[in-house]
């Protein structure tokens, strides 16, 4: 299956024994000039690189205090050593979250701070060279930004911050990558990442509406570009393509349906992710987020929702009001922007949703807290809403729950091993060996409680599931959507199901 | 005044002023540095008063050391807050009266320098033993350690082996302060443990002990969660909105 070994499941977890540079072949395709271009990125290395990459690094510095602050007070305590899944997964020392800063770090010492300029051997102060800048496009794609580090270090120091400065820093001397750079340009071009186009979307929401209806008799909607409707819901384009992501999909409609709104999809904002996010670029990410803000006008709705997507709710709960707020045009009763999952489980709080939760009777369940909503995002108006509502929302649905290890799930969650811009196939041998840390929980629950299935409210953690899954002995379909239980339990008003249901109790 | 007098009456001015001056300046920047994103570490608190709360947890207890490694944080609590007893008894010899207070330190200062030379020499040893610290430590972490190691010992020594004249050492700072110097005793074991606490002092602002100032700039720690509710845009990022 591979020509690497695929990491082994422990019963415990152990801390893998360092082995330097078993990582060090790993590198992403790099962007040709085509894709770098549209993005305002040289497309190769230009002959004063040096000075290009050292002036961005100055001038990221004086415009991110995360940056500044997180490169000068890393006392080198190894709090953060084995927090890594790509560091468990791999064994390879410079994934130590605490390393792959000191990648950058050594060199912001040596052209910005005093100690580095006249003592470099002693604090570890190097000049920027090619193989820095390899190491640095190696490793600084070795790092799903999830933020699991920042959670143990006493400071807070947050690798994703250092990776998304380092991404910019290489953008700028024409080192871009390419699964990223030519995702932002289909954005840019057609709507989308899947680069898929207004009469396919149209194509596949018809269809979606067919379905439904063999299936339930009923007949429920999934617009597209109607004006004048409530709700802008915005999802991830993995949504209208593939299984499980589909499936979810259909459960938001559903979910639409039931609650009586009316809603709509984009074909201009028809991609929650924002891959500007991964690269560092705050003017690429703004960019990204403005189509949202241009397709809610353009269509005159009072609310946006969230579909499952993770980076995209980090983007969108933490940064859309300051990128492309204010977004005083929507109506403020409602959290702006509202998640899916907060959607719902409002619904199902009022006792407007009816579930039967025996339709998920065939499986059970654990979830999988996505990195990026578990430590970059918030749910529902309460600290730690992004943990219970979810839960909340499969508990309803499903009769069978069980979490996986504390020490896993919640802030402690770790990364599916495909986030931050990692999920393309020419990572397959880092996306692998970083999945084993959940996998390895998810053994747990497996061996404990007979755990069939593993649900999430990620495009990312969805697709990368689907993949690594069967390198670990599990099957690609058991990952779920988290609406596609909901959508499996809800028993919609005039449905064959409804029927059958109160045929049987009367 | 001695020659030695004379040096570290220079020595310590010098230090002072790149002390007080530099980690200003230090915090001037950080403090200046825009945060253009919120990104606090989640779940955060949506309260001003709860992030005054998470960071007093985090700068009192070491929160998040302690969730992450056993080791680290006992070692790192016990010369911490060994340190902090020790600092807060040395009051006695930059004070005339001496506060009343720290007279009820006096005692456990003593004692808190074994704490503080125990957690020093534990950290230090994880710097040996354990592969993945031991792959992370530069030479100026083992020095800090030794600087350190090398107050502690200097200080214990005079406490508790040979002792100085501490009226005349009390003299001598009370000297500093009022810029009038008085003589300094010369026993060896004070001219190093003040030689090595002016180094400290001179070293702390271009390096990583600036972790104690900079952690209360730690946006991940200091930021609320209140990203939508309100709008957190930094000036560099307005001029993108005016550009387009």
């Amino acid at each position: 299956m591979a020509d690497y070994e695929v990491p082994k499941l422990n019963e415990y977890p152990i801390i893998p024994k360092l082995v330097p540079d078993t990582m060090k072949h790993s590198a992403p395709f790099i962007a040709k000039e085509q894709f770098q271009g549209p993005l305002g990125f040289p497309g190769e290395l230009p002959d004063n690189w040096k000075d290009v990459a050292i002036d961005k690094m100055g001038e990221l510095l004086g415009k991110y205090r995360s940056l500044q602050v997180f490169l000068d007070i890393c006392v080198h305590c190894g709090a953060c050593t084995d927090k890594c899944h790509y560091f468990l997964g791999t064994t390879d020392p410079k994934n130590m979250p605490v390393a792959r800063q000191e990648l950058l770090r050594k060199v912001y010492r040596r052209y910005f701070t005093f100690a580095g300029k006249y003592f470099p051997k002693l604090v570890g102060a190097v000049d920027l060279t090619e193989e820095v800048l390899d190491d640095w496009y190696s490793y600084f794609h070795q790092c799903s930004q999830c933020r699991r580090c920042s959670v143990f270090c006493p400071y807070g120091i947050d690798t994703a911050e250092i990776s998304m400065a380092a991404r910019e820093i290489l953008d700028s001397v024409g080192k871009g990558q390419k699964y990223c750079n030519e995702i932002i340009g289909k954005v840019y071009v057609i709507g989308n990442n899947l680069g898929l186009p207004e009469p396919a979307l149209k194509d596949t929401l018809e269809g979606l509406e067919e379905e439904i209806e063999e299936d339930t008799g009923v007949k429920v909607r999934l617009p597209l570009d109607e004006k004048g409707a409530d709700i802008l819901l915005v999802t991830p384009s993995a949504d209208f393509f593939a299984e499980p992501h589909v499936d979810g999909l259909i459960g938001y409609a559903k979910v639409f349906h039931e609650a009586g709104v009316s809603w709509t999809c984009s074909s201009k904002a028809s991609e929650a992710a924002n891959f500007g996010m991964f690269i560092g670029s705050y003017e690429n990410m703004r960019k990204v987020s403005m189509r949202i803000r241009e397709a809610a006008l353009e269509l005159g709705v009072k609310r946006i929702v969230f579909g499952e997507c993770g980076h995209a709710w980090r983007v969108a709960y933490s940064f859309l009001n300051t990128l492309a707020g204010p977004f005083d045009f929507l109506d403020q009763n409602y959290p702006i922007p509202q998640h899916i999952c907060e959607f719902t489980n409002n619904l199902i709080k009022d006792n407007k949703l009816r579930l039967n939760k025996e339709e998920n009777d065939h499986m059970k369940l654990t979830f999988h807290d996505s990195c990026n909503v578990a430590r970059g995002a918030g749910m529902g108006q309460v600290e730690g809403g992004q943990f219970t509502i979810p839960r909340e929302v499969i508990k309803a649905s499903c009769n069978y729950f069980y979490d996986m290890p504390q020490d896993t799930i919640h802030d402690a969650t770790f990364c599916c091993g495909g986030g931050g811009g990692l999920l393309t196939d020419d990572l397959m041998e880092l996306r692998v060996k970083g999945a084993q840390p959940r996998m390895e929980a998810l053994k747990r629950v497996t061996d404990e409680h007979q755990v069939t299935n593993i649900a999430a409210i990620c495009a990312i953690c969805k697709s990368q599931f689907a993949k690594t899954l069967p390198y670990y002995g599990f099957t690609m379909d058991q990952i779920v959507s988290v609406h596609q239980l909901v959508s499996n339990a809800i028993v919609l008003k005039g449905s064959e199901q409804e029927a059958e249901l109160d045929g049987e109790t009367e | 005044m001695t020659l030695a007098t004379t040096l570290y009456v220079g020595l310590f001015y010098i230090a002072t002023i790149i002390l007080v001056v530099g980690v200003a300046m230090r915090i001037k920047k950080y403090a200046q540095t825009p945060s253009p994103l919120v990104i606090p570490t989640m779940p955060a608190p949506r309260t001003e008063t709860g992030v005054a709360f998470r960071m007093f947890r985090e700068v009192a207890f070491f929160e998040s050391l302690f969730r992450s490694n056993k080791w680290t944080w006992i070692f790192g609590y016990l010369f911490h807050f060994g340190m902090l007893l020790v600092l807060l008894r040395h009051l006695r010899y930059f004070t005339e009266p001496v506060w009343f207070w720290v007279n009820w330190v006096q005692p456990f200062g003593k004692y808190a320098a074994f704490a503080m030379v125990i957690g020093l020499l534990g950290l230090w040893a994880r710097r040996f033993l354990v592969d993945r610290v031991r792959y992370i430590s530069t030479p100026s972490d083992h020095l800090m350690l030794a600087l350190l190691v090398g107050i502690g010992f200097s200080g214990l020594g005079m406490t508790y082996l040979a002792h100085t004249d501490i009226v005349a050492v009390k003299a001598f700072f009370l000297g500093l302060m009022r810029f009038s110097p008085q003589p300094l005793p010369t026993d060896p074991l004070l001219m190093v443990h003040l030689g090595l606490v002016a180094t400290l002092m001179i070293i702390f602002p271009i390096s990583k002990l600036l972790h104690a100032p900079g952690v209360f700039f730690s946006p991940t720690r200091n930021q609320t969660d209140s990203s939508r509710e309100r709008r957190h845009i930094a000036d560099w990022a307005k001029e993108l909105e005016a550009k387009q």
